[in-house]
């Protein structure tokens, strides 16, 4: 064996348990605001991870439990789960998962090698693919005209069914970002749209209290070095500052950057989907530049684009430069500095 | 206060250093046997001037210096040449290397020698007694003492004097600082005297307060300074520790002297003071003999002796011992036998067991972390450099500044998919080695080969040129007409020469058709036996030979 001969302890495993950790927080905030249905979809996605992860593992003949054991198949069904709308038919968050994992990550090469967030890549899919199904968002506990039981929800997601008596339209509710966007086709103002009864937390009812619950976490992995600092501020802060540009060009038509920052994925992605050091940036200035991006192109998918959200959307096409900005930011080594003597 | 500088990365894997360091230095017995390498350096090895059988003295020189870049070897002890022949000694190859035995008498005779008044003498000399006295680089690298301290060209500055001794376990330097540190200063004295630098500064890091006290109290009145530097491995790496004293960058591919700073470990410094001023060669060093043994110690080890003999000096080793390093858990080297003996490279030994070296997880991929990125001393992209030794892409692990990386090891300690990511490096470089010289080598074949067309060329044209000249003589044609003939008829005498045994007893109409058949044969036969065809055929034949020769000669 040659040098070096020590090794610390922790592993991709430790890591991997370390997001699983820090994501407890969101979904504590998601079971307040919006019910216990997210707990249902993160199982559905958890068993059909470990499914299709072990399904690729065999067919491509890797050991099985050291590689399931590494989690980052858990990790990717979670961030996917807490992506979709937390009613989701059953067979709806299966697809999406089976599709990150089996596709996206084993198709590519496995753990390391894909090119794009597989998490991302199963909801791009699910959001082209069944529309319909992904603006289904709960209606936050505080303003649903009725509340499903827990039994409710499992009947719910998995026949369709609901309890006689209460319509769909009682316990779904467009998101903020999707009633934005609609109300500003009607010709409404922010203002305006601001007055609606889902606006009445930063970012939308119930998203406030998930985005800070999701920082919280996001702070965690901060702390722990789990991720370094560049990806989330590049992120946030490119989301921050064309916000304000075009909230102070005209705020009748634009919503405000700290409703921006609440809203949607926007906390979720910056913290644990954008961080994701396989398809993410690797560089210190590669990371500024692939944050800076998704956080530009998310708000321009949700300002001028077609779809409510565009956390998505942006990693995915950041994912895509990713080996570009890579090559172009490599810092000097050393004895290599331009001011070297 | 010195003003600090940091370089980017470094790792705080566990010290275990107290473990060898609250027992004195205490000095090895004498060996039955003494296995003393010809190669304890960086360079050439040294030249054998002794036979088995001689007699010799302890500190007599058993090997020369044998070229630019070589030490002198001597013998650690009086008594007998018993053996010169090859042993495992400490390599990365695990192969054998040239050794001169020596069964020790006992007696410990000296061989004449006497201090050397260096102030007197040209640099020049002072540094040939350098090599002939065996002083190399204890640091680690082992290289000659003599070749560094005469960098040549510009002046030196600054005198960097290493004491930070980085690697965990290892304590051997910090025991000499604490112990020894007046000779050290005097070693510098010497260095100073040579290379006449503006500063002098000892960095060690501040996990040693006994040696920094110990070194600022010999220095106490000289301009020398002592600097506690943060602990923080690879610190003690040549260029790190430069930059961390002076805040400047040894270029990459270059050497400290180009910066105007030469760096000596604090273990160098005191050979070269034992060298000039006791004349005395190096034939021992301080080792620490540590880890999963019964009494982890330093000791003063005659080179030459065997791993085994130190383990037993440590009251051997405790039970669950898989292997021994020698040097530090970063960058030591294992050893494939405890017959492997003490050289001047062997700073430390450590038994190695499970408890304090578990063995690895197995490797998962690499997931990019960029872990490895943030703990890199040369602030290389270690996941790069692993992705494309991997691939065999050599040409693009030099681009990423392959040759840059200075093997540390800190990448694969903090590696959470626990990839080998050193043992990668060390491929690639080797494999870019081979086929540097695979290209040499084809470049010279494609030389000489481009060279045997010209001259196969050359001698076309020439041949031509004297063939045209031969032809222009009037009667050059008839000649060649002439010797044809003459060559036919003598190939006809030739065959009527020869007779055929079974046509004696015939009959005469049966010898007549015999004779009219041997005519009709011969004549086409000869008319197709043309002078030129034969010329042809003989150049053919010549060609081979003429290739061999040629190849022979030039490779």
């Amino acid at each position: 064996m040659s040098s070096p001969h020590i090794a610390q302890a922790p592993s991709v495993g430790h890591i991997m348990t370390r997001v699983l950790l820090a994501l407890t927080p969101a979904i504590a905030a998601y079971v307040y605001a919006f019910g216990t249905a997210i707990l249902i979809s993160l199982t559905i996605a958890t068993l059909t991870a470990i499914l299709a992860e072990s399904f690729m593992l065999r067919l491509r003949r890797y050991p099985i439990l050291p590689f399931l054991r590494d989690g980052s198949a858990v990790v990717t069904a979670w961030l996917l789960a807490l992506a979709l709308p937390p009613l989701a038919p059953w067979w709806l968050i299966v697809i999406g998962v089976a599709f990150a994992l089996i596709v996206a990550k084993h198709l590519y090469g496995g753990l390391g090698n894909n090119l794009f967030n597989p998490a991302m890549v199963g909801f791009a899919v699910l959001m082209i693919s069944f529309p319909a199904y992904m603006n289904h968002w709960l209606a936050p506990a505080a303003l649903a005209q009725a509340h499903l039981s827990f039994g409710g929800e499992l009947r719910y997601m998995f026949s369709g069914a609901l309890p006689p008596g209460i319509h769909l339209d009682a316990i779904n509710m467009a998101t903020p970002l999707d009633t934005l966007r609609t109300e500003l086709h009607r010709q409404l103002t922010v203002g305006e749209i601001m007055k609606l009864p889902i606006y009445t937390a930063i970012g939308g009812q119930g998203s406030m209290l998930i985005a800070f619950a999701t920082l919280l976490g996001g702070l965690y992995l901060l702390f722990t070095r789990i991720i370094s600092w560049h990806v989330p501020v590049a992120f946030l802060g490119g989301l921050f500052l064309i916000a304000s540009a075009f909230y102070t060009g005209d705020p009748s038509r634009f919503a405000a950057p700290w409703f921006h920052l609440m809203a949607g994925g926007a906390m979720l992605g910056a913290f644990f989907i954008a961080t994701d050091p396989v398809s993410g940036a690797t560089t210190p200035r590669g990371k500024l530049i692939f944050g800076l991006g998704i956080g530009l192109l998310t708000y321009i998918i949700r300002a001028l684009g077609g779809y409510p959200d565009g956390v998505a959307f942006a990693v995915l096409l950041m994912n895509a430069a990713v080996p570009l900005i890579d090559a172009y930011t490599q810092p000097p080594v050393f004895g290599q500095k331009e001011d070297a003597p | 206060m010195r003003k600090l500088f940091t370089f980017h990365g470094g790792i705080h894997p566990p010290q275990h250093k107290a473990l060898s360091t609250h027992v004195p230095i205490t000095r090895a017995p004498l060996p039955s046997l003494l296995v003393v390498p010809l190669r304890q350096h960086i360079g050439a090895a040294a030249k054998l001037r002794v036979r088995p059988g001689d007699p010799i003295l302890k500190g007599q020189r058993i090997g020369d210096a044998d070229n630019a870049v070589s030490a002198a070897v001597h013998a650690p002890t009086s008594g007998r040449v018993v053996a010169v022949e090859p042993r495992p000694v400490a390599h990365p190859s695990g192969l054998p290397d040239t050794c001169v035995m020596i069964a020790p008498d006992g007696e410990e005779r000296w061989i004449a020698h006497a201090p050397l008044d260096y102030s007197a003498l040209p640099p020049s000399m002072v540094l040939d007694h350098l090599r002939d006295n065996g002083v190399v680089g204890l640091g680690g690298a082992v290289f000659p003492t003599h070749i560094k301290l005469n960098p040549g060209g510009g002046a030196i500055h600054t005198l960097v004097i290493n004491g930070a001794e980085c690697e965990p376990w290892i304590t051997s330097d910090d025991m000499l600082m604490r112990e020894r540190a007046a000779g050290i200063v005097r070693g510098i004295h010497i260095i100073r005297h040579l290379l006449e630098p503006t500063e002098t500064v000892i960095g060690i890091e501040d996990n040693k307060p006994e040696a920094i006290a110990a070194m600022q109290a010999a220095c106490d009145g000289h301009p020398i300074e002592v600097a506690a530097i943060p602990t923080l491995y690879p610190t003690g790496g040549e260029k790190q520790l430069i930059k961390v004293l002076t805040g400047k960058e040894v270029p990459s591919g270059g050497r400290a002297y180009q910066i105007g700073v030469i760096c000596m470990n604090v273990a160098t410094a005191y050979t070269i003071y034992r060298a000039i001023d006791h004349g005395e060669p190096v034939i021992s060093r301080i080792v620490t003999i540590t880890g999963n043994v019964q009494s982890p110690q330093n000791a003063e080890v005659l080179l030459g002796t065997p791993l085994k003999d130190l383990i037993a000096l440590a009251g051997g080793a405790l039970p669950g011992t898989q292997r021994y390093l020698m040097g530090g858990p970063m960058m030591g080297l294992e050893l494939s036998a405890t017959e492997i003996p003490v050289v001047k490279a062997s700073n430390c030994f450590i038994a190695v067991s499970a408890r304090h070296f578990p063995p690895p997880p197995p490797a998962l991929p690499c997931i990019r972390c960029t872990r490895c990125a943030s703990v890199c001393p040369v602030d290389l992209r270690p996941y790069e450099l692993y992705w494309f030794a991997r691939g065999n892409n050599f040409g693009k692990a030099q681009e990423y500044s392959l040759f840059d990386c200075i093997e540390c090891g800190g990448c694969d300690y903090v590696c959470p998919s626990h990839i080998p990511l050193v043992q990668y490096y060390r491929f690639a470089k080797s494999e870019i080695w081979a086929q540097e010289k695979d290209k040499r080598a084809a470049d010279k074949a494609r030389q000489h080969h481009e060279f045997r067309q010209f001259r196969l060329e050359r001698e076309k044209t020439e041949k031509a040129k004297k063939h045209a000249k031969a032809t222009a003589g009037a009667s050059s044609g008839d000649d060649k007409k002439a010797a044809i003939q003459a060559a036919v008829a003598r190939a006809q005498a030739k065959k009527s020469a020869i007779t055929p045994k079974n046509t004696d007893n015939l009959p005469p109409q049966a010898q007549e058709a015999i004779a009219a058949i041997d005519a009709r044969r011969g004549q086409p036969r000869d008319a197709s036996i043309s002078p030129l065809s034969g010329a042809d055929r003989e150049e053919d034949t010549m060609k081979p030979a003429a290739t061999h020769q040629e190849t022979g000669e030039e490779r």
